[in-house]
């Protein structure tokens, strides 16, 4: 895969937008722990820090009409997927203006309008559901593509090779998207799958299978934007590992005792996705560290008007409890 | 107007549904060449093709996410699943995704998909092939749960179904994909809610549902001859269920059973019970509410034996019977 900037087919505006949308993500992301450790946030939730290059990258090689299918750590991707911050946060503080009405939460954001198709609780449901998005555009002739992200976890479940022998046998328009963060809550991918690379399974099912740097977000673009393309021209579907690494615990009061305070800082320190690729815009004089800030002084005040938005915004009403159990 | 058996009355409508509607297609294991495990899609793969008749692979859990994704995208789709059986391999779908998507969401999708769940015993399969697990269906919020139990009903439901915006399981009996009625050739749909009274009578309200319909209506047919007068109502809908049509027959007749072919305990037979004791009817019996279910075991191979576990007719002859003679 070529990382040289320079032969990357994006304008100065898209890795702007592109770093602009991790930092935003991040932001978010960290707005989001201290609104928990605040008591502000019930149940649980999932935070994708270090992972922003995974949901942006995919997502560049995506238009307006594409699909996502999301899972438990989906803020990330609905961010990328073009989703307001606003009723976003308003969910997670389970509120009358949240995407789900405060019925969901955290798991289960959708906005199909930009082609959300939810975020999802059960680990490796967004593959059939993509699959089956992915039929309706082939049988509709739709011309719109659908990428289903999952985890390393997600790949020892049944419905993930399921779901790739059934998008394989119909050739249907559907990229499937591995973050590989190396642990399925505390399981270690080492442990719990026995081979090399988890897009070496890709073969199995007669499709194309490729591991990339997850951290890399012009990596992560253009490799997904070969699978888009194929899904598109009719080729069917490719299977993409992206590897990355978690920076938090899987969700609330994880001690990430399965790991190493050594290989986290690792992580953070040598492979950070949004450090790397600002200093590479600076290097390449896309960007200047002023502008690095401005950027994020931008993203502030928007995260700060969000969580005003979600604090100040009204609780359901108990009168719709019973309210969108069925049509 | 002619006769059809039960399975061609459900093809009808699924053949009728797509001929109008182009959004509607069916997919499942061998529903193609072979025409599906019980023969219901026979010849449907002539007429629409393979886009629309789409043969799937042995993968319960694909297929199931895959109606619901295409169902999110504006399709109708129509999923068959050999037994009713092989469900539990779909129910993440069902019961995690399809149900609730809608609640999830804020309301901002819905699921229209029907699940086509051929139940129940009598046909020598043994614990694996032969269940009636239609309670399970009937508790989670967000399913509509139909199980017809005739020709004419099996084809206005199935026309329901399949407009439905919600997704609907719909159960079909093994045992009556032969039986005929007579069903009318032009469409016609059955609102959902909507309970029938098979026969009317005075002394006792049995509420029925699948092939237990028939073999009460047999019952009944005996016991008029004993001068044992019962109605006989079959709910054709679990969810949403019409409460009033039982609560009206109960206070006429002050007696009531419910008969099903499930496991008694924690059935849906349960639900109907519940629901006549927490009504009206209340102060109109003359005797306790009875349910007549199936035995607490996994449904046996041998054919004396699996008889012995579901309600006969001769059961339920006893049982009401018993209720009327006290």
């Amino acid at each position: 895969m070529v990382n040289n900037l320079e032969e990357t087919i994006y304008s100065n505006q898209q890795m702007k937008k592109m770093l602009t949308d991790m930092m935003l993500i991040r932001s978010f992301e960290e707005a989001v722990e201290k609104l928990f450790q605040e008591g502000k946030i019930p149940g649980t939730m999932h935070l994708c820090i270090g992972q922003e290059a995974t949901a942006v990258g995919a997502c560049a090689a995506l238009t307006d009409e594409d699909k996502i299918t999301s899972t438990h750590r989906g803020h990330g991707h609905s961010i990328a997927k073009g989703a307001e911050i606003k009723p976003m946060m308003a969910e997670l503080l389970g509120k009358a203006t949240g995407y789900g009405k405060g019925k969901g939460g955290s798991m289960h954001i959708a906005d199909l309008t930009i082609g959300n198709l939810g975020a999802n609780g059960i680990v490796a449901a967004g593959l059939p559901i993509g699959t089956g998005a992915a039929l309706a555009s082939q049988m509709k002739k739709k011309g719109y593509v659908v990428l289903c992200f999952f985890g390393d976890g997600a790949a020892n479940e049944g419905a993930f090779h399921e779901a790739l022998n059934l998008a394989s046998i119909w050739n249907l328009p559907v990229v499937f998207f591995c973050e590989n963060n190396q642990y399925g809550m505390s399981g270690p991918v080492k442990e719990m799958v026995n081979i090399e690379h988890i897009s070496d399974r890709a073969k199995s099912y007669g499709i194309p299978g490729f591991t990339i740097n997850g951290n890399d977000v012009i990596e992560v673009a253009k490799a997904t934007q070969e699978a888009v393309d194929r899904a598109r021209s009719g080729e069917g579907p490719t299977l993409i590992e992206a590897e990355t690494y978690r920076w938090r615990g899987h969700s609330r009061s994880d001690a990430r005792k399965y790991r190493t305070r050594e290989e986290e800082k690792d992580w953070r320190n040598t492979k950070d996705p949004i450090s790397k690729f600002k200093e590479r815009l600076i290097e390449e004089s896309i960007l200047t560290e002023k502008e690095f800030l401005e950027i994020q002084k931008t993203i502030d005040t928007e995260i700060h008007e969000a969580v005003s938005f979600a604090e100040e915004s009204p609780e359901p009403s108990l009168d719709t409890l019973e309210v969108d159990i069925y049509v | 107007m002619r006769e059809i058996t039960y399975a061609n009355a459900i093809k009808e409508a699924m053949v009728q549904e797509m001929r109008s509607n182009e959004d509607v297609f069916i997919l499942g294991e061998d529903i193609g060449v072979f025409g599906g495990a019980f023969g219901v899609t026979s010849g449907m793969l002539d007429e629409f093709g393979p886009e629309r008749v789409r043969n799937t692979p042995i993968s319960e859990s694909a297929i199931s996410g895959c109606a619901v994704g295409a169902a999110m995208m504006g399709m109708r789709p129509i999923l068959e699943l050999q037994f009713s059986d092989f469900v539990m391999i779909a129910l993440d779908n069902i019961v995690n995704q399809a149900a609730k998507m809608r609640y999830m969401f804020g309301g901002k999708t819905h699921v229209p998909m029907v699940v086509r769940l051929p139940s129940g015993s009598g046909l020598g399969m043994a614990a694996q092939h032969s269940q009636s697990l239609e309670a399970w269906m009937a508790h989670v919020p967000g399913l509509i749960v139909i199980q017809p139990s005739t020709p004419y009903d099996a084809k206005g439901l199935m026309k329901t179904a399949i407009n439905n915006d919600n997704p609907v399981i719909f159960y079909e009996h093994k045992g009556l994909y032969n039986s005929k009625s007579d069903v009318p050739e032009d469409e016609y749909d059955i609102p959902l809610g909507v309970a029938d009274v098979k026969k009317e009578g005075e002394d006792l309200t049995v509420i029925a549902t699948g092939i237990m319909v028939q073999r009460s209506l047999q019952a009944a047919e005996q016991l008029e001859k004993e001068g044992i007068s019962i109605e006989v109502i079959d709910p054709r809908t679990l969810v949403p269920l019409d409460k009033e049509t039982i609560i009206e027959s109960v206070i006429k007749t002050n007696r009531a059973l419910v008969v099903y072919e499930a496991v008694e305990r924690s059935g849906y037979g349960a639900e109907i019970a519940s629901l006549i004791g927490e009504s009206e009817a209340f102060d109109f019996l003359d005797a306790p509410i009875s349910r007549l279910g199936g035995i607490a075991t996994p449904i046996p191979y041998n054919p004396s034996l699996e008889k012995a576990a579901v309600p006969q007719v001769e059961d339920i002859i006893e049982k009401v019977k018993s209720i009327v003679q006290k």
